[in-house]
């Protein structure tokens, strides 16, 4: 149980995010649309703190902080409740692929290196990718990049997986088999908030669809009502563009 | 002009090559102390802690201002004048001293580059993963900066090599001491002190063999 209240980020004199309010439920899938630079990615790294809200609170699961006077323990724990999915992978790049998994079990959860690493294998079989274990992310493509960095979120195990335009930066070829993983991660009912354009994926694997303009939520519903029977005249416009 | 005398410089080697072992001690203990204190500067340059911020620019500047000979005398021969406690310091742990002193001012801002050289995604791949600021820079960035900054370290190794010929100056009979030595009995300077040139040439030679060999492994992980 994801609550968000009144989250507000600004770079300067512009606000990116105007005191949003969000509610997700557990196992709810919630697909993010809108135009670039209304602030979607940033209400994701503000959730994780990458990038530091002003004011708000958020509410992931046990922990619950307030954006105006986070501590250092607050952002760990906030952090330790998520995980990321960049747009360019990030994956450690002094890392071999089941180091890059392995990493966040043993040196932040402390999980013993020997179930750590079992974890790491299971999750890379999970993605297709179990010959790779050894290998390091220059070696791979980017969609192997990208199925990597989804097992690095999912063996996490958090509360809330976050995917930040995850397949905006791969080759058309990859895409495919990155959003056949995101599927399969949605089949179990993890809780994701996803960035992302590829509409048909969000109209298949969302239980809800935020779209957002101007820093605000401006439309918040199940796939078939923001898909196909938009109210908002932002909204009615964004679908025509993107189709 | 006269012949060189090749017998009495091959007969000078293997005096010199004695002195090898005290040369590397000095270069190879001033290194690992340099870069540990360079690292630890370089970090808090980078993350800029309250209070500690203008002390290491200041050590840094200091350090990188003025000549290591002048540094070597200041602390040996000057320092005991004023604590007394130095006094016992000999003159090999104060080139030592000395090195890592001033080594590290400029390794710390080698070091600080290549941190600042690491992709910011690195940095938030690790933020987003819950580590914290020393895990996140012993885990991930600075292995990364380590090979950013490899080839830059090599160089200032080598430096710091041929800097322990000072440790002469203080007192400490090493390669050059001792060829100083055997030259004032035999009158034969130039091939005394050739054969020192001679042998440090073929110690940073060989080092720079040893810096390939430690950049393939460095940029193992980024073969593709």
């Amino acid at each position: 149980m994801i609550r968000i209240r009144g989250l507000t980020k600004r770079f300067g004199d512009t606000t990116v995010l105007d005191a949003i309010d969000l509610d997700i439920e557990a196992g709810e899938r919630v697909v993010v649309i809108g135009p670039s630079g209304t602030g979607k990615s940033t209400l994701l790294r503000c959730l994780n703190f990458l990038d530091r809200p002003e004011a708000g609170s958020i509410a992931i699961g046990d922990v619950e902080v307030d954006a105006a006077r986070a501590s250092k323990k607050d952002i760990l724990a906030l952090r330790r409740a998520t995980s990321f999915v960049f747009q360019n992978y990030a994956l450690f790049a002094n890392k071999t692929a089941k180091e890059n998994i392995m990493e966040a079990l043993v040196i932040v959860q402390g999980q013993p290196r020997q179930q750590a690493e079992q974890r790491a294998l299971d999750v890379l079989a999970e993605t297709g990718l179990a010959e790779k274990a050894d290998s390091y992310p220059a070696a791979l493509s980017g969609g192997q990049q990208q199925r990597v960095g989804i097992g690095r979120a999912m063996a996490i195990g958090a509360d809330l997986m976050m995917f930040d335009e995850p397949t905006s930066a791969l080759d058309p070829e990859w895409v495919g088999e990155v959003l056949d993983l995101m599927r399969r991660v949605a089949e179990r009912r993890q809780t994701m908030l996803i960035v992302t354009h590829e509409m048909q994926f969000a109209r298949e694997i969302a239980d809800r669809i935020l779209f957002m303009e101007g820093g605000r939520i401006v439309e918040d519903g199940p796939p078939a009502q923001i898909l196909d029977a938009p109210r908002d005249a932002r909204l009615k416009q964004f679908l025509r563009r993107v189709a | 002009m006269r012949a060189l005398d090749l017998d009495y410089m091959l007969g000078l080697v293997p005096v010199i090559l004695g002195y090898v072992p005290l040369t590397l001690f000095m270069a190879v203990a001033g290194m690992i102390c340099a870069l540990v204190l360079a690292s630890l500067m370089a970090v808090e340059r980078v993350i800029k802690v309250p209070g500690l911020d203008w002390l290491v620019i200041l050590f840094i500047s200091f350090f990188r201002g003025t000549p290591l000979l002048v540094q070597l005398f200041l602390f040996y021969y000057g320092l005991p004048q004023v604590f007394a406690f130095l006094t016992q310091i000999d003159g090999v742990t104060a080139a030592i001293m000395g090195l890592t002193l001033h080594f590290s001012a400029y390794m710390a801002e080698a070091i600080r580059a290549a941190i600042t050289g690491v992709d910011r995604s690195q940095w938030e791949a690790a933020q987003s993963i819950g580590m914290t600021q020393a895990q996140m820079m012993r885990r991930i960035v600075l292995p990364q900066a380590a090979r950013i900054a490899a080839p830059t370290l090599v160089n200032y190794f080598i430096d710091m090599i041929k800097g322990t010929s000072l440790a002469f100056t203080l007192g400490v009979t090493e390669m050059m001491g001792a060829a100083q030595k055997e030259a004032a009995g035999s009158f034969l300077y130039f091939e005394a002190f050739l054969v020192v040139a001679l042998i440090y040439w073929i110690m940073v030679e060989l080092l720079n063999q040893g810096q390939k060999v430690l950049e393939t492994y460095l940029n193992k992980a980024y073969a593709r």
